[in-house]
């Protein structure tokens, strides 16, 4: 199994070159800094939701902002550790244009010992008229042993959607 | 095959992205049950390894949206206005399952809870709760 020591070197690019489906999807490195991560997710017709509309899907974009709100937490805290997803809120605003590319910004907010919380929002022509918005809490050093799971068959080293 | 089982298989075949991730369901009656065969390419942590949340999160979204159109026979998809999703587990490399549950469905706004499990449907891996818009009939 897994520990910290498999795990990358903390870098402005997070995990975002690690993860098999941020691969899968396309999405692209936009800029990093301390707490904060923006990436975009360049549209391709296999990621279409409703092909009336011919825009990129609304779960397509649940995973970007749940892998940028991710990469934020990697921003924030100096090391690379094993993060978990506790709970991840989106509202819909609007859809996006069709044929455009979506991008994602999160920002880091607080970190506490355990906890990360976390905002982002997505949009595609004008950052100011976002197509959706995120609030995301993440569980950070998630020691082994530590985790919450109730079913002692299950990995303890984490609780949630380890990334 | 009956009229609400073809309507669904056309429903998810229309949408690319259930495709792209590999999403298929089935029909008991009323009760639909969706399933997500593991891929490699749905992994968020390959040191786990376990599927990215926002793969479940897609997942259990689309769905509510499933569940919604059979439930209502709709045409045109609904859309979401807002979703919430827990993570429980970490969901590993295996096949996950799901089901919607309609609290609430009005004239224009549907409220669905969805549970998503892997090996034992009591301890599910992710739960969401969403909001979602419904689309008019079409003319």
């Amino acid at each position: 199994m897994s520990n910290k020591t498999d795990f990358p070197k903390p870098s402005g690019r997070g995990n975002f070159d690690w993860s098999p489906h941020a691969q899968a999807l396309g999405f692209e490195f936009v800029s990093s800094q301390k707490a904060w991560a923006t990436l975009k997710l360049p549209f391709r017709e296999d990621l279409v939701g409703d092909p009336d509309a011919g825009v990129i899907a609304g779960g397509a974009v649940t995973a970007l902002l749940d892998h940028v709100c991710g990469h934020a937490v990697m921003m924030a805290i100096d090391f690379m550790t094993p993060i978990a997803t506790l709970d991840l809120r989106i509202d819909y605003m609007r859809a996006a244009e069709p044929g455009l590319g979506v991008f994602a910004q999160a920002h880091c907010y607080k970190v506490t010992r355990s906890i990360a919380f976390v905002r982002a929002s997505a949009w595609d022509k004008d950052k100011d008229d976002p197509l959706a918005t995120a609030q995301a809490a993440f569980m950070i050093n998630s020691d082994p042993g530590r985790g919450g799971s109730a079913n002692p068959s299950e990995p303890s080293s984490s609780q949630g959607a380890a990334r | 095959m009956s009229d609400t089982s073809d309507h669904l298989d056309a429903l998810l075949g229309r949408i690319p992205y259930a495709r792209y991730l590999g999403m298929r369901a089935e029909l008991a009656g009323d009760e639909m049950t969706a399933i997500l065969p593991f891929a490699p390419h749905l992994i968020g942590n390959p040191t786990l390894p376990a599927i990215h949340g926002g793969v479940l999160g897609a997942f259990m979204e689309m769905t509510a949206l499933a569940q919604i159109s059979i439930m209502q026979g709709l045409t045109r998809q609904p859309r979401p206005i807002d979703i919430s999703v827990e993570y429980l587990r970490p969901a590993r490399p295996l096949t996950t399952y799901a089901r919607a549950e309609i609290r609430k469905i009005g004239r224009r706004i549907a409220n669905v809870h969805v549970e998503a499990w892997q090996e034992t449907r009591a301890s599910p891996v992710t739960l969401l709760r969403g909001h979602f818009l419904l689309s008019p009939k079409e003319d």
